[in-house]
């Protein structure tokens, strides 16, 4: 069975751990702007929510590349993005319903979590177990998936 | 099951590819007729840049990928459906039966009626063909004169700009991309091109063309001239019905079809930019001539083809542009609704702008400059048709918090 993020934003500090890791895999170096995992700061309910792409299976960032620069990963499952086929175009950033995928202005290509390849490194970083990496049905990101599948298109051939 | 699909584009492309899993015993045949392997037209400003090579536009990279999945790819120009006998003819004379049909045939450039227009330094920018004449013509530092600053005109005009050409834009509206950006978005663009070295005459039309001398003579309407090198046509599209013309198939813009995208004949289905379907804001049948709703609308009249019935939820208008290095985008209906509300957030100075608008509790559509964080969070808001609560209080305080409202409508906090 595949393995899923599981994001419990209850167990969440807002401690950034996880943007740090992230970008330091990803990019080589620290900047949390770069991420592909974002904490997200609720002041009125006292709440921190980290958040990244769903590998939902609609996968409307692959079917809307015009050049098949995003695969899934058959090992993890991930949405993965080729940056030497990439062109740019940015069509995936507002197919995408979750905003999980954007573009770098810096390499002129789309970035989002491709799951470290199987090691997510966020979920190595968090200190709480806010972020874990599990064969589990019951992640935090199945609510989002769900969610889109009822509310959204129901053109979910895959 | 013989399934056949006419065009090869996005729609077509990921038509066949969702029949193949949906429907895996079916007989499947693709048919084009332009000479290269599917090839997605979005991707022609970055062949124009330099960026890729022509295999970098090609939809599948695998060559071999439509072998591989049992898809027939044939080439051919289809001139006419009899739906009766569920057969079509091919331009050679050829017939080739059906049981399901796909009609996704795209769209064309529209040829203002401009004397002088022939002139062969005078070129649409819409396919492979018309990119490797354009590629020709638009070296450094040539003059070229571009009509029409809606949205594809705007991605052509990145790519000539990327190609060092001396750029003159006109248009006949009195502003950039008015079907995309408000009037806020749509100046504020204008003003960066000005900025960055790209004329740009708005409210003024090509009255006229001559070619007789070295260089293209272009007049315009305010009685003044352009000399040019290269006159590139961006005047909008039309739809490929014509060979439809006699079949009894529906047609008003484009190819009328219903929610499950089957046109008004049995086992006969429409996708993309051919296809006049429900739009998501206004749910009246309209032509969305873009990229995502045609890889959407594939996907759903391949599984209404392979009988698993599938509704579409109507194609939301979304668009994204890059602008010499700015990024602008627009959702849904960006221009407000009746007895709706808006806000929004604008700095000229910084080229930063958001506005929002709202039906009660609900977003019904966005237009953005200089956001590239997280923009798709306007879509899943709109088209969830996700009631806000407490977050649209905060959104009018501060409309760039979408990805929080996001979040904070769909997880568990
Ligand atoms: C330069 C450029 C930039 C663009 N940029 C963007 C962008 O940034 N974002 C966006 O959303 N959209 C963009 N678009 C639009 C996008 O490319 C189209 O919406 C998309 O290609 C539509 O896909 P389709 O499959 O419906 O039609 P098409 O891609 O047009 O494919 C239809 C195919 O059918 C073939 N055909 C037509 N008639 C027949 C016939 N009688 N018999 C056989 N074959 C036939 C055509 O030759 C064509 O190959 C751009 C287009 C261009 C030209």
């Amino acid at each position: 069975m595949q393995r899923s993020l599981v994001l419990d934003p209850k167990k969440c500090t807002g401690c950034m751990q996880c943007e740090m890791a992230c970008s330091l895999e990803n990019e080589g170096y620290v900047v949390p702007a770069r991420s592909r995992i974002r904490v997200f700061a609720f002041h009125d309910e006292g709440r921190y929510a980290p958040f990244t792409c769903t590998q939902c299976s609609e996968a409307w960032c692959l079917h809307a590349c015009p050049v098949e620069a995003i695969t899934i990963d058959a090992s993890t499952g991930a949405k993965v993005v080729h940056d030497t086929v990439c062109v740019g175009c940015k069509v995936c950033t507002i197919a995408c319903p979750f905003g999980t995928i954007n573009y770098a202005s810096n390499s002129g290509k789309v970035i989002k979590c491709d799951l470290c390849g199987g090691e997510p490194a966020c979920a190595h970083a968090c200190p709480t177990g806010a972020i874990t990496y599990q064969d589990a049905d019951q992640t935090g990101l199945d609510r989002m998936r769900r969610w889109a599948g009822e509310s959204l298109s129901s053109a979910t051939a895959q | 099951m013989q399934h056949v699909i006419i065009g090869n584009g996005p729609a077509g492309v990921v038509a066949a590819d969702t029949l193949r899993k949906a429907d895996p015993q079916a007989s499947i045949i693709l048919l084009g007729d332009e000479p290269e392997p599917p090839y997605g037209r979005m991707a022609i400003p970055y062949l124009l840049e330099g960026n890729i090579d022509e295999a970098g536009t090609h939809l599948r990279r695998d060559a071999d990928h439509f072998t591989r999945h049992d898809i027939e790819l044939r080439q051919g120009r289809v001139t006419s459906v009899d739906t009766e006998a569920s057969e079509l003819t091919l331009d050679g004379g050829d017939s080739l039966g059906f049981d399901h049909l796909l009609i996704a045939t795209g769209s064309r450039p529209n040829r203002p009626p401009i004397p002088g227009i022939d002139d062969p330094r005078v070129q649409t920018c819409w396919t492979l063909a018309d990119a490797r004449a354009i590629a020709q013509l638009a070296d450094k530092d040539a003059e070229v004169v571009l009509l029409g600053a809606g949205f594809i005109g705007c991605i052509v005009l990145e790519a000539l700009a990327a190609r060092g050409v001396k750029l003159t834009v006109v248009e006949m509206a009195d502003r950039m991309v008015a079907r995309m950006l408000d009037a806020n978005a749509g100046s504020m663009l204008g003003t960066w091109c000005e900025q960055h070295g790209v004329s740009v005459r708005t409210g003024v039309s090509v009255t006229g063309v001559d070619g007789s001398g070295e260089r293209l003579d272009v007049s315009l309407d305010d009685g003044s001239s352009l000399p040019a090198q290269l006159l590139i046509l961006a005047a909008g599209v039309r739809p490929n019905i014509d060979f439809l013309d006699g079949s009894g198939i529906e047609t008003d813009n484009g190819i009328l079809v219903d929610e499950c995208l089957h046109t008004s004949k049995p086992g006969i289905f429409a996708a993309g930019d051919v296809a006049q379907g429900r739009d998501f804001s206004t749910g009246h049948r309209m032509v969305h001539a873009i990229q995502p709703v045609a890889a959407d609308q594939g996907r759903c009249a391949a599984m209404n083809m392979a009988v698993h019935p599938t509704a579409y939820p109507g194609g939301l208008a979304m668009n994204v542009l890059s602008t010499l290095g700015l990024v602008s985008c627009s959702f849904g209906a960006w221009d407000g609704v009746d007895g709706g509300d808006s806000t929004q957030l604008l700095d000229r100075e910084r080229f930063r702008y958001l506005n929002l608008q709202f039906a009660a509790d609900r977003l019904v559509g966005a237009t953005g400059i200089g956001l590239t964080e997280h923009v798709g969070a306007l879509r899943g808001l709109i088209q969830s048709r996700q009631r806000l609560g407490p977050w649209k209080a905060r959104l009018q305080r501060d409309p760039t918090r979408i990805m929080e409202a996001l979040v904070g409508c769909s997880v568990q906090l």
